[in-house]
């Protein structure tokens, strides 16, 4: 299917951001867009640049209303769609190790029972994907992870459930995410991984960038005491 | 004498070390935390003479009350209309005074606000997470949460007594019942009815208010098709709308990104303001364009540049 793309549309928000929307709805060519324009944004900032938040369909670049206002945003950000986006930086890969073993995996019978297959099925549609960071969001460091293989896809639980710990292996639609602290989810868990996505490293206090891609490989279970 | 200590005989829920934030990490789902009233912790650090920027308590309305067990030094107290007792005396908030060992300093809600801030002459000893000592509140990350039975220990403490005495307040501090919002970036997704409707009519702010958002009491604004619309970056000051039609308002420990419509989003300094209303209390949107918007953010921001300079000198 070929995106229908359309041109960005630039929303100012509030004093301080202007919202660059690339499409409605997501797909793989409109994902790529937003990264392509962060990345022309990260090598040519502008100055009263306070960040760029990427996400599914859009981008937010935030400034500071004491240095620049949203037309000259504008003005720049247009700038570099106009050019043809930077060279495609190669994305880091990554591969973290997940134990589907009790009890680091409370709900991979009840997602074998939904999706028809066995425990074993799932863990294996689990390992056989190539995940892609498409955005962070939810709690710091919760990186979400595309690319969840379609066999997979469940909406999640109808209510959530608490105190789910730091470190679980979760999935909800067509997304994956390794949890950095406990906290509520109504995804469904189906494994462990010690891949800490904060690393507690001053110099890279995240190991993910928006973009890079991941794989999964199973490991035994680990005492978590 | 090195350090002053106080030991935490009563701490609120939601009372918590602060400062001026870590901006800049959103997109790894870090909210920029920091002050919910950030001009008035400008205002307390520039009553001590201290910069911008250093950790503070924020205190919340379940008050605090501590006993200062060693040292002397000088504190600020800015932010809403708490009490604030030392010893046998009572002042307002917006005070500055020397504290000397061993004395009581208790700081109880007054006739207005929800947040005051506890600035000290010294350096707060806290643990730092991502370069800032502000607490993001869900986690727990940063300076931390205050606790009854525990202890601040401050470096450096100071006596500043030549900075003791009343605070001016300025009248952009007050909470405020009109706020001014920029429409967008989601209001396509209500019906023009509906946007009026929020423009118009009055809300109340609800119990349901933390550090993350204060959710709104008032007219119903169902969004139309707005069930799939995907998760987008958020900003605090996002008047957030859920399926019920029900409003949010994001603040400092916000998420970073969510698919709920966001039919307006607040004036940055606006949020300040929204701050310190208590629940129950009546607000109203008021819409203007974002170039208005960078103007009034440009004229509270020289105002309160102009306070800071003065209390400074």
């Amino acid at each position: 299917m070929t995106p229908i793309f359309r041109p960005p549309v630039f929303r100012p928000v509030a004093d301080r951001a202007v919202l660059v929307d690339f499409a409605d709805a997501a797909s793989a060519g409109v994902e790529a867009a937003v990264q392509s324009l962060d990345r022309a944004l990260a090598a040519h900032p502008f100055p009263g640049l306070t960040e760029a938040i990427p996400a599914i369909v859009n981008l937010a670049v935030v400034f500071d209303p004491m240095q620049t206002d949203h037309a000259a945003v504008t003005r720049h950000l247009q700038g570099l769609l106009a050019h043809p986006a930077t060279q495609r930086a190669v994305p880091a890969r990554h591969l973290a190790g997940v134990s589907y073993d009790p009890p680091d995996a409370p709900d991979l019978p009840e997602v074998a029972r939904l999706t028809g297959l066995t425990p074993d099925q799932v863990i294996a549609a689990h390992v056989s994907a190539d995940y892609h960071v498409v955005m962070y969001g939810f709690a710091p460091g919760y990186a979400y992870l595309g690319g969840l293989p379609d066999a997979l896809k469940l909406t999640r639980k109808p209510a959530p459930v608490r105190n789910v710990p730091a470190g679980s292996v979760i999935i909800a639609g067509s997304q994956c995410l390794i949890t950095t602290l406990t906290m509520p989810t109504g995804w469904w868990i189906i494994g462990r991984s010690p891949t800490k996505v904060l690393t507690g490293d001053a110099k890279q206090p995240f190991l993910f960038d928006v973009g890079d891609t991941v794989r999964f490989h199973r490991i035994a279970g680990t005492d978590h005491g | 004498m090195a350090e002053a200590i106080f030991h935490i005989r009563h701490a609120g829920p939601h009372t918590s070390i602060q400062d001026g934030g870590r901006p800049g990490l959103s997109r790894f789902g870090v909210p920029a935390s920091g002050a919910m009233d950030r001009a008035a912790l400008a205002l307390a650090y520039a009553a001590l003479g201290n910069p911008a920027g250093a950790a503070c308590v924020e205190v919340a309305i379940g008050g605090l009350q501590q006993d200062l067990t060693q040292g002397t030094l000088t504190v600020a107290v800015a932010g809403g209309g708490f009490i604030v007792e030392v010893g046998t005396q009572k002042h307002g908030s917006w005070t500055v005074l020397t504290l000397r060992a061993p004395q009581r300093l208790t700081i109880r809600p007054g006739p207005w606000g929800s947040w005051t801030y506890l600035a000290f002459a010294g350096r707060l000893v806290a643990p730092t997470w991502l370069g800032a000592q502000a607490t993001h509140a869900s986690s727990g990350l940063g300076g931390g949460i205050l606790t009854t039975g525990g202890h601040l220990t401050l470096t450096e403490p100071e006596p500043r007594t030549g900075r003791d005495g009343p605070i001016p307040c300025p009248i952009w501090a007050r909470p405020a019942s009109d706020l001014h919002v920029v429409l967008g970036p989601q209001d396509r997704f209500f019906a023009p009815d509906t946007v009026e409707a929020f423009l118009t009519l009055p809300f109340r702010l609800t119990g349901a208010y933390d550090r993350m958002g204060m959710r709104l009491d008032g007219p119903k604004l169902p969004p139309v098709n707005a069930l799939a619309i995907p998760s987008e970056p958020l900003l605090r000051g996002a008047v957030q709308v859920s399926g019920d039609g029900v409003a949010t308002v994001l603040m400092a420990d916000h998420q970073t990104t969510g698919g709920y419509p966001k039919i307006a989003t607040l004036v940055g300094p606006e949020t300040d303001r929204l701050a310190q209303a208590r629940p129950g209390g009546a607000l109203r949107f008021r819409a203007v364009t974002p170039e208005a918007a960078l103007h009034l953010a440009r004229r509270r921001a020289a105002a309160l540049q102009a306070c800071v300079a003065a209390l400074t000198h």
